[in-house]
């Protein structure tokens, strides 16, 4: 790990959205870092604030939301503060993102071509007609699209939800993006074509030296795919370590009940929704631990003080009170 | 290309029963309407023999499913009767409307070219400004411009610019092109009004679609998002209603050509009532409804073409 370069680095991210019911703390806080040539997962129940980490790196957190703390750099420089052109510049070129709902992710009235065209354009200088068609088929034989000269020639809504995704993830290659964003890259689909998406994921990360950022609600996917995972809860990140170690030792008791819950490596229908109780309301303010409601193992402690991160070995970190002595639980 | 060739047929071949329901509403007007048009014709104290006869020159003896046959008969080979009116008495109907109708049309053309050239652009504005002073006046502007009736705003228009500042023609029989300006902007401000929201209310939506996001995250220009995808998008709903618009411009022109005395069939239709002119009156609004029913074809065509989701099948 030491030797890695990293990529993407986020400290103390908070993003909040501004209702006139009142404000939703989508992210609270999130320290997440992503080394070069690597695969993270990002896993977590519906409404935790997946989608939110991705949309607040690219600067497209939607309105009435916006980024209110913390820090993102990418190879060093900071994004949260960098001027609107030069963010523009990263996004696509150093950054790009495969989004949840590929249904309503194209352009409804431009054929696949051009809205490829137009990427390739802009990000490899491309202007001459055959040689741009040229590449289009190329980034469409890349993900597989079988006939890519006439499925140039379609509109969105002729293709079925596994093109659009391909095509999706097309759109996002022909960025060559250092870092790619993927997020549930394969929920709309059915199981076959989820794994040979997955694995056209992954064998073009490889292939490009780029790393990815994978998120998913599957714990399979996870196992399958990613090097390291970070688990999220209600707006923060719980804990994060290498795959192995996090499904072998997990630490936090919600990483814990997500894996009983999952009953065995590689079932790729495990959904995250078995653990008992409800998410709290991220818009009322809360001081201690947001899983307290839900825990086994809370403590006095758990809903006064918010717990830090700490390392528990090499490369694993978790917030939790019952490792903030630095010690395991039962050996104190 | 094929699919849209049969959908026109398939659309055009809806409109033939609209268009018979059209003729039969304009044959049976003569005889919901109170007065009989015959005593206009007839010399006066005429005798009841004298009457008939006349009424039997005219066919008005027959039964009404023979006059109506007859109606149509002579409908599609042009022939829309002659006028019984003092001035134009015995001319053909159709002689008389071919007279006005491109006057009519000049009005419509250039009113709906201005009510778009003011509509679209305006509306972008406003949406792209979402809230702020610029797009608040705009609104208040579209509420004033379509409450308005448009007679009364013909009148406005006119004292000021026509009779305070003499800049433009007070009526329309100069014919010039100074002349056509206050009835077609008269005409045009309501739909500009229309459109203006229309499009302000479709760009809103555009933007906040999925898509647009997307293709900010691929770093496109702003420019580019706005002005070639979102615009395409939007624009769609506003150009469809073109067709639905011709209707409402003919409901329009008729008061405005009286305001204005702009001599197209709107004044035809408003001059024939008065003198109890029942076949012009018949003809022009058969020719109107003609239009009506053009303009929805247009609007099904056109939104078929514009818009790729549009089936065809
Ligand atoms: N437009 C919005 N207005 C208010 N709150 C929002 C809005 N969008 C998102 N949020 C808040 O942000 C939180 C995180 O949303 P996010 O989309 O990141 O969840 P997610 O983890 O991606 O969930 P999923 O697995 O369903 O995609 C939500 O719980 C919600 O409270
Ligand atoms: S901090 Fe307390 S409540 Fe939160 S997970 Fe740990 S033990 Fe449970
Ligand atoms: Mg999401």
């Amino acid at each position: 790990m030491s030797g890695k370069k990293p990529v993407l680095e986020i400290r103390g991210l908070r993003t909040q959205f501004f209702l006139r019911e009142g404000i939703v703390t989508a992210l609270d806080g999130i320290d997440l870092t992503i080394y070069e040539n690597e695969s993270v997962g990002i896993v977590g129940e519906t409404g935790c604030g997946k989608s939110m980490t991705a949309y607040s790196i690219l600067r497209l957190v939607p309105h009435p939301g916006r980024i209110t703390a913390g820090s993102i750099k990418y190879k060093g420089s900071e994004l949260t503060t960098l001027d609107p052109d030069l963010m523009r510049s990263v996004r696509g070129t150093m950054i790009s993102m495969i989004f949840q709902d590929a249904s309503t992710a194209l352009d409804p009235v431009f054929k696949i071509g051009s809205q490829l065209g137009e990427v390739i354009s802009l990000h490899q200088n491309t202007y001459e007609k055959g040689e741009l068609e040229k590449k289009i088929v190329e980034v469409l034989e890349l993900v597989r699209i079988a006939a890519p000269k006439e499925v140039m020639r379609m509109y969105p809504h002729e293709l079925s939800g596994g093109m659009k995704q391909r095509v999706m993830i097309a759109l996002a290659l022909s960025c060559s993006p250092s870092l790619l964003i993927a997020d549930e890259p394969t929920t709309a689909l059915d199981v076959t074509i989820q794994g040979q998406i997955l694995k056209l994921l992954k064998g073009l990360v490889a292939k490009t030296g780029s790393s990815m950022m994978l998120i998913t609600h599957n714990l399979g996917i996870v196992a399958e795919t990613c090097d390291r995972v970070c688990v999220m809860y209600a707006g923060r990140i719980v804990e994060d370590a290498e795959t192995f170690e996090l499904f072998e030792h997990p630490k936090h008791p919600y990483t814990a009940g997500l894996l009983t819950a999952f009953p065995k490596l590689g079932e790729k229908k495990a959904e995250l929704s078995v653990i008992r109780g409800t998410v709290p309301d991220l818009m009322n303010p809360f001081k201690g631990c947001p899983f307290v409601d839900r825990c086994d193992n809370a403590m006095g402690i758990c809903s006064k003080q918010r717990p830090s991160r700490v390392e528990v070995s090499p490369g694993h970190f978790v917030s939790c009170h019952l490792w903030s002595g630095g010690e395991s639980p039962d050996g104190g | 290309m094929a699919d849209l060739v049969s959908y026109v047929i398939r659309k055009m071949l809806l409109a033939i029963p609209i268009i018979l329901l059209a003729t039969l509403i304009v044959f049976l007007m003569l005889y919901l309407t109170p007065g009989d048009p015959i005593i206009a014709l007839a010399p006066p104290h005429a005798s009841v023999v004298e009457l008939d006869a006349i009424r039997d020159k005219y066919g008005l003896n027959e039964p009404a499913y023979v006059q109506y046959g007859l109606f149509l008969w002579r409908l599609v080979h042009g022939d829309l009767g002659i006028s019984i009116g003092a001035a134009t008495r015995n001319l053909d109907v159709s002689d008389l409307i071919v007279q006005r109708l491109p006057r009519t049309l000049e009005l419509m053309g250039i009113g709906l070219a201005m009510s778009y050239s003011i509509g679209i652009p305006l509306g972008i504005f406003s949406a792209l400004r979402h809230n702020s002073l610029g797009d608040r006046g705009v609104m208040v502007f579209t509420l004033l411009a379509y409450a308005m009736p448009s007679f009364w705003l013909g009148i406005l228009l006119m004292l000021l610019f026509a009779v305070e500042l003499g800049w433009l023609d007070i009526a329309g029989t100069t014919g010039g092109f100074g002349s056509i300006i206050l009835p077609a902007m008269t005409l045009g401000i309501g739909n500009a009004a229309l459109t203006t929201r229309m499009m302000r209310s479709s760009m809103l939506e555009v933007i906040r679609q999925d898509y647009i996001t997307q293709l900010r995250s691929r770093g496109l220009p702003e420019r580019e998002i706005i002005y070639k995808h979102a615009l395409k998008n939007a624009i769609l709903p506003v150009i469809t209603v073109i067709g639905l618009d011709i209707g409402w411009f003919i409901g329009g022109s008729v008061v405005v050509e009286t305001v204005f005395s702009w001599p197209g069939i709107g004044m035809l239709i408003t001059t024939s009532i008065s003198n109890s002119d029942f076949p012009v009156v018949q003809g022009c609004i058969l020719v109107l409804a003609f239009f009506v029913i053009a303009g929805n074809l247009v609007a099904d065509i056109l939104y078929a073409y514009v818009d790729p989701r549009v089936r065809l099948g």
